[in-house]
């Protein structure tokens, strides 16, 4: 039976790359896929692409073609990715340079369309979906960037064309999955395997988190050798049939907890997944663990897919100045209060018609879930106190850290670990645009 | 008894939307997280983080429960003043609770 293995390389912008070579040398794999972008990410990588516009790509984009080009050659491997980020045809450019350095004669595609950004202004009466009483035209002054999640049929049509490297901007993590099976098998027109296909690519897409990683502890769920992780490989056959399952001398491992740990990760319906290709139904989803590391994956069905796309838009925010001091030994916990209630003074008495929020906590308390208390403080060995404080500007941000830092000769006795920061903060909200404002093509560049 | 001696979690994000699973380890257990793991008792023991609604969803076919959280992430993972923006460490602290 005709079956396509697909490799997960990578499940976070900066994620390991050692993995992934291992599984283009040893997976007898078809595809890697490096998945690289989460909300923010594209955000970011369009400060930068601002600040010099030849970048805007994965920062990790060269170091990982670098090595997994060469080898994707050799082993027959081809190679998709989002590392394109904001700036798709550098990143394009760049992985021609490097195949041309290695002598590799490869052809890469750009998929463009995701962003949206030279036409913001035609949604600014749009509602934000996170705010539905604010509209997008309220962040105009502050917009930076802005992508429309697409999903596979531009990375289609690049593989359809023969392409060995696909690189895409903002499409959907499982669109990057997707592609390759429902290419090989022409299942366009079947909601039920495009669905399969896209919880495929979502069971994979964060690298380890399927096989092993974000998993562990220690005594009730162990995962042999956390220490060598491997990444995980979904097979899928021309019946539809998926199984997740690893190389079998990596680390970690496959099992139905771990498939159902990462299955509802960042799920919230489970009857109604949405993707810009179909929605998926994985609401009677049942896993099988049929060999070691070997997870049978059936029972997933689709629906039509949305009329809208989600458009990701990145804005100027603020900035936050965070403030962070430990405390040991005796009185530990009395002393970061103390540090805690000084801070906060400070900034309210010289700075307080500038402060948006401030926040405070005492790691080792209530840094991770505020509001808890220990039963028993006084045992505690050590604490460490935080205060961030968000403001709408960068000097006066660097101004509380100047007044309100230096805690070391300022505050409570015996506080060390000083660590002082101001941070520019880009967040994300979406807005939904009409699929059709989308359009979706690509560019062919070859060695 | 606790909820971590029969089951396990996983905590994800999106904007300000924070979803925790609870799968049993075993299915014989299915039954008794969905009778006592309520959507009002997952919003009680968040309620000095969680300011929205919580919704449950069941996924009976793996044992498992789907709590989605709203305005749970102090605004939203990519603006939050948390140490743990995502809140990726709160799963492990609903699995104390008692069932």
């Amino acid at each position: 039976m005709e079956t396509i293995r697909i490799g997960a390389g990578a499940g976070m912008e900066t994620d390991r790359l050692q993995p992934a070579l291992d599984l283009i040398v040893k997976g007898n794999i078809d595809y890697i896929v490096f998945e690289c972008l989460a909300e923010r990410t594209i955000s970011l990588a369009q400060l930068r692409k601002l600040e010099d516009p030849s970048k805007g790509y994965n920062t990790m984009l060269e170091y990982r073609l670098e090595k997994a080009l060469p080898l994707a050659y050799q082993h027959n491997v081809k190679v998709i990715t989002n590392m394109g980020a904001a700036n798709v045809r550098a990143a394009a450019e760049l992985a021609v340079k490097i195949a041309a350095k290695h002598q590799l004669p490869l052809k890469v595609a750009a998929v463009y369309g995701d962003d949206i950004f030279s036409r913001i202004d035609k949604y600014y009466e749009c509602p934000l979906m996170e705010k539905p009483n604010l509209k997008l035209g309220d962040l105009k002054d502050y917009i930076v960037s802005a992508n429309a999640y697409i999903g596979y049929e531009g990375i289609y049509e690049a593989l359809e064309n023969g392409a060995d490297v696909v690189i895409t901007g903002r499409s959907t993590d499982t669109a990057l999955f997707m592609a390759p099976a429902i290419y090989r098998f022409g299942w366009r027109n079947s909601l039920d395997k495009t669905a399969t296909c896209a919880i495929a690519g979502h069971l994979i897409e964060c690298s380890a988190q399927v096989s092993g990683g974000y998993f562990a502890v220690p005594g009730k769920k162990e995962v042999p050798d956390l220490w060598n992780l491997g990444f995980p490989i979904a097979e899928i056959n021309e019946r539809g049939e998926v199984f997740i399952t690893k190389l079998e001398e990596a680390g970690g491992c496959v099992t139905t907890a771990t498939c159902k740990e990462q299955l509802l990760y960042e799920i919230h319906d489970p009857a109604n997944y949405l993707t810009p290709d179909v929605i998926a139904d994985c609401s009677k989803i049942s896993f099988e663990e049929i060999a070691k590391d070997r997870v049978k994956v059936t029972g997933v069905t689709g629906k039509p897919k949305p009329d809208t796309l989600k458009v990701s838009v990145g804005y100027l925010d603020s900035y936050i100045a965070t403030i962070e001091v430990s405390y040991g030994g005796w009185k530990c916990v009395e002393r970061a209060e103390l540090l805690v209630a000084s801070v906060k003074k400070r900034v309210e008495a010289m700075y307080g018609e500038s402060v948006q929020e401030l926040r405070s906590d005492i790691m080792g308390i209530n840094s991770l879930l505020p509001g808890r208390r220990p039963p028993c403080e006084q045992a505690l060995s050590e604490v460490r106190a935080r205060v961030s404080i968000r403001v709408k500007n960068k000097r006066i941000a660097e101004e509380i850290i100047y007044e309100c830092g230096s805690n070391v000769l300022n505050g409570p006795g015996g506080g060390g670990g000083r660590v002082e920061s101001v941070k520019r903060v880009v967040s994300v909200l979406s807005i939904l645009i009409p699929g059709e404002d989308v359009n979706i093509n690509v560019e062919y560049m070859e060695v | 008894m606790k909820l971590l001696e029969i089951a396990h979690s996983r905590t994800g994000d999106k904007g300000d939307i924070s979803n925790i699973s609870v799968i049993v380890y075993n299915m014989k257990d299915y039954e008794l997280i969905a009778d006592k793991i309520t959507a009002t008792r997952v919003k009680n023991f968040f309620k000095d983080i969680v300011h929205g609604d919580v919704l449950r969803y069941e996924i009976p076919s793996i044992g498992a429960l789907n709590f989605v959280m709203h305005g749970a992430l102090g605004g939203g993972v990519t603006r939050s003043l948390a140490i743990d923006p995502h809140g990726k460490t709160l799963s492990q602290f609903l699995l104390e609770i008692d069932v």
